[in-house]
């Protein structure tokens, strides 16, 4: 190996010096700080006091709204991964194949994807508020109406059906670009080979959309993740909406800083997304290796 | 650099926990312009926003100093206000009386105004308790407004509603209303608005001396007297209109407009707000009425607003200026003016123009043997907004699980009463 000169380890140093010390102090700094956290009591003004693991008992045990978030939030990975995202995988077959209008269609599909989910959560209480909400004037039903955001059987549907309107469009023009990509010839071939519409798509088109994969199981992670936003903006994530990241803020920010039990939640949230994150890595890398 | 400041450093970036505020600060120049203080203002809706502006103009205008006041989102700026008394915080900002100025004043966020209060004249001793922590003033109260249950003149005289004095009264007329289509408005999609009926059926089912020890947390929620208020609560329940959590309070005060509810308990701004001008005369309230005839009506639930200066204020002498200028009646009359949901403070403020409304408020208030400031403002705050929300929306959603519910309320509130503060 050629030594280094002292410029060429100057510039080195300096370009990944920064990174690295901007990970420390964005990523890994407030992590463990969190963890931290999470064995304390505090206010956020005064003293910090050590207890041990009283947080995390207290969470199980006496925070009513614990196990509903957690609930909560599997089902938004749920339903956003084997509902919202097959729907626009979906979406993007039937419009690559070209039915008739299928440029309109691709576009009033893909627009909702420029809307912030919190507007997204503004719109749907126009369409679904109790007195004045669109449906309920539309079904007329005055004396009895459906209580579409404030009946927590239902409400979760709701947000969900609301973020995967915004969702769908999102997967749907990703697997569309992929599949614009796919070779003719490999269709072509299978055709030949006797395979029918359905087969030549599962054992043929959709592994070579396995790129496509990766970034689409990703998203609906991450927009999974930042169900917060639709939640916080339609009843600040209570009564029926609660998510782990609504009880973090509920309890960090605010008069109520209850920081430290606040930052229990915090390490819950991290445990649970990492063992998402890390369990896609894994299957995706050794996946990638395998091919 | 102290442990305090490191940990705080590390939070930063945790949970953004002062990350607005130093976004705020760059915006900032260094120092203050000593002939401008700053205001901040929760007062967001367009009424109270006007008549602010209208009784800081009038400051300005005396005093030649220039005030400038940043509004926030109502709801926004209550639930900043810890990032926001330690970030950079206005000169002086608007606040609550009670306990949740006395919480911040505890934290030390708040700058001791007794001197101000010196050259006070008009308040009562009740107000001045309002405004003390620890023999020490912090607060300069500026109007307040009582809850009560609101409701449309006209419509009780078309209907033939008579107000009622009792609970069986006030069931009896809830229940025909629900008949005749017009039901008890009801709304609790904020989270709060439900409050003021646990806090005025605990009032006047246990007394006013239960209800505030309750709050401090030193009464049991399991305790039989609280079950109570749920159970009679829930008599109320059936004549409520339906889907109060997914209601807010303005769509709650609007079906009280359009003639669609027959009553609300409400603070007086609630409905005021929700009404056009023009139809404003045609609201009226009762007191809430009578459970246990041994506490009667004595207690009002009449919170008090007004304004506090940051131990962080920049112009500290502006800020004391215009606190001495806000404790006058004259203060409060120009701001009356324009927003007629309020009563004033001051026993020297001019009373000849109330409306009808603020008279019968100002009454209501004067004669009552004890004033509560709402849940919210009684107890911790993060008891309030962590525990007691959750609870109340849980009752509404299913109201017969009472056992359950004040089982699970007194579990938390053990743990945070119990939580080392400080």
């Amino acid at each position: 190996m050629r030594r280094f000169t002292r410029r060429d380890v100057v510039v080195l140093g300096v370009l990944l010096g920064i990174p690295i010390l901007l990970d420390i102090v964005i990523i890994w700094g407030p992590t463990l700080a969190s963890i931290g956290l999470s064995f304390t009591s505090w206010d956020g003004v005064g003293d910090i006091h050590w207890v041990g693991g009283d947080n995390y008992k207290n969470m199980v045990e006496n925070y009513p709204v614990f196990w509903p978030a957690v609930r909560h939030n599997i089902l938004w990975l749920l339903f956003l991964g084997l509902i919202a995202t097959p729907f626009g995988l979906f979406l993007a077959v039937l419009i690559d194949r070209g039915v008739r209008f299928s440029r309109f269609y691709q576009s009033t599909i893909y627009l909702p994807v420029v809307l912030s989910l919190a507007i997204v959560g503004f719109m749907a209480q126009l369409i679904l508020g109790t007195d004045q909400g669109v449906i309920n004037t539309i079904l007329n039903n005055h004396d009895n109406p459906v209580d579409w955001l404030g009946d927590s059987h239902i409400n979760l549907w709701m947000m969900m059906i609301a973020a995967s309107w915004r969702h769908t469009g999102y997967v749907m023009i990703l697997y569309l670009a992929g599949l614009k990509s796919v070779d003719p010839q490999l269709k072509e071939a299978a055709a030949i080979d006797g395979a029918n519409e359905r087969q030549t798509f599962f054992r043929v088109v959709f592994p070579t959309l396995r790129p496509v994969n990766v970034i689409v199981g990703v998203i609906t992670v991450i927009e999974a993740l930042r169900a917060f936003d639709i939640v916080y903006a339609v009843n600040k994530g209570r009564n029926g909406l609660e998510l782990l990241s609504v009880l973090i803020t509920d309890n960090i920010i605010g008069e109520a800083s209850r920081i430290g039990f606040g930052s229990a939640i915090a390490v819950v949230l991290l445990t649970v997304s990492l063992g998402f994150i890390v369990t896609f890595l894994v299957q995706e890398l050794r996946g990638a290796r395998d091919r | 650099m102290s442990r305090r400041n490191l940990l705080r450093g590390a939070a930063v970036g945790a949970g953004a926990v002062t990350l607005p505020a130093l976004l705020s600060a760059c915006g900032d120049g260094p120092g203050g312009n000593k002939n401008e203080v700053t205001v901040g203002s929760n007062a967001s809706d367009p009424v109270p926003k006007k008549a602010y502006a209208a009784a800081f103009t009038a400051y300005e205008k005396k005093s030649g100093k220039k005030v400038k006041v940043n509004t926030k989102d109502h709801n926004d700026f209550q639930e900043n206000i810890n990032r926001y008394l330690q970030g950079t915080p206005d000169d002086v900002f608007m606040w609550f009386a009670g306990y949740r100025m006395q919480y911040f004043a505890e934290k030390g966020l708040l700058h001791e105004i007794s001197d101000v209060w010196g050259g006070f004249s008009g308040f009562s001793d009740a107000l001045k308790e309002q405004s003390t922590h620890a023999g020490k003033q912090y607060f300069v109260p500026y109007y307040y407004y009582p809850w009560a249950v609101f409701h449309r003149k006209s419509l009780f005289q078309s209907k033939g509603y008579q107000q009622p004095k009792t609970w069986d009264e006030f069931i009896a007329l809830a229940k025909k209303m629900s008949k005749d289509g017009v039901p008890v408005a009801f709304c609790d999609k904020d989270g709060w608005p439900a409050m003021g009926t646990f806090d005025y059926i605990d009032m006047r089912l246990n007394g006013y001396d239960f209800h505030k020890s309750l709050m401090a947390g030193k009464e049991s929620w399991t305790d039989t007297k609280v079950k109570n208020v749920f159970d009679t609560w829930r008599e109320l329940m059936p004549y409520y209109q339906k889907g109060a959590l997914g209601r807010t309070w303005e769509e709650a005060g609007q079906s009280l407009q359009q003639r669609k509810t027959g009553m609300a308990v409400f603070g007086m701004p609630h409905p005021g707000t929700q009404f056009p001008e023009s139809e404003r005369d045609d609201i009226d309230f009762f007191a809430f009425p009578e459970i246990d005839p041994q506490y009667a009506q004595d207690a009002v639930e009449a919170p008090i607003d007004g304004f506090l200066v940051a131990r962080k204020s920049k112009n500290l002498d502006g800020a004391k200026a215009l606190l001495k200028w806000l404790g006058t009646p004259k203060a409060e009359d120009t701001y009356l003016a324009l927003d007629p949901n309020n009563v004033a403070v001051n026993d020297g403020a001019d009373t000849s123009k109330y409306s009808a409304l603020q008279k019968k408020s100002a009454q209501l208030v004067s004669g009552a043997k004890q004033i509560s400031q709402f849940m919210d403002r009684d107890t911790r705050p993060d008891f309030a907004s962590t525990v007691m929300i959750k609870a109340i929306q849980d009752f509404i959603g299913n109201p017969k699980d009472v056992d359950g519910l004040c089982n699970s309320i007194e579990r938390q509130k053990k743990t945070i009463f119990s939580s080392p503060v400080g």
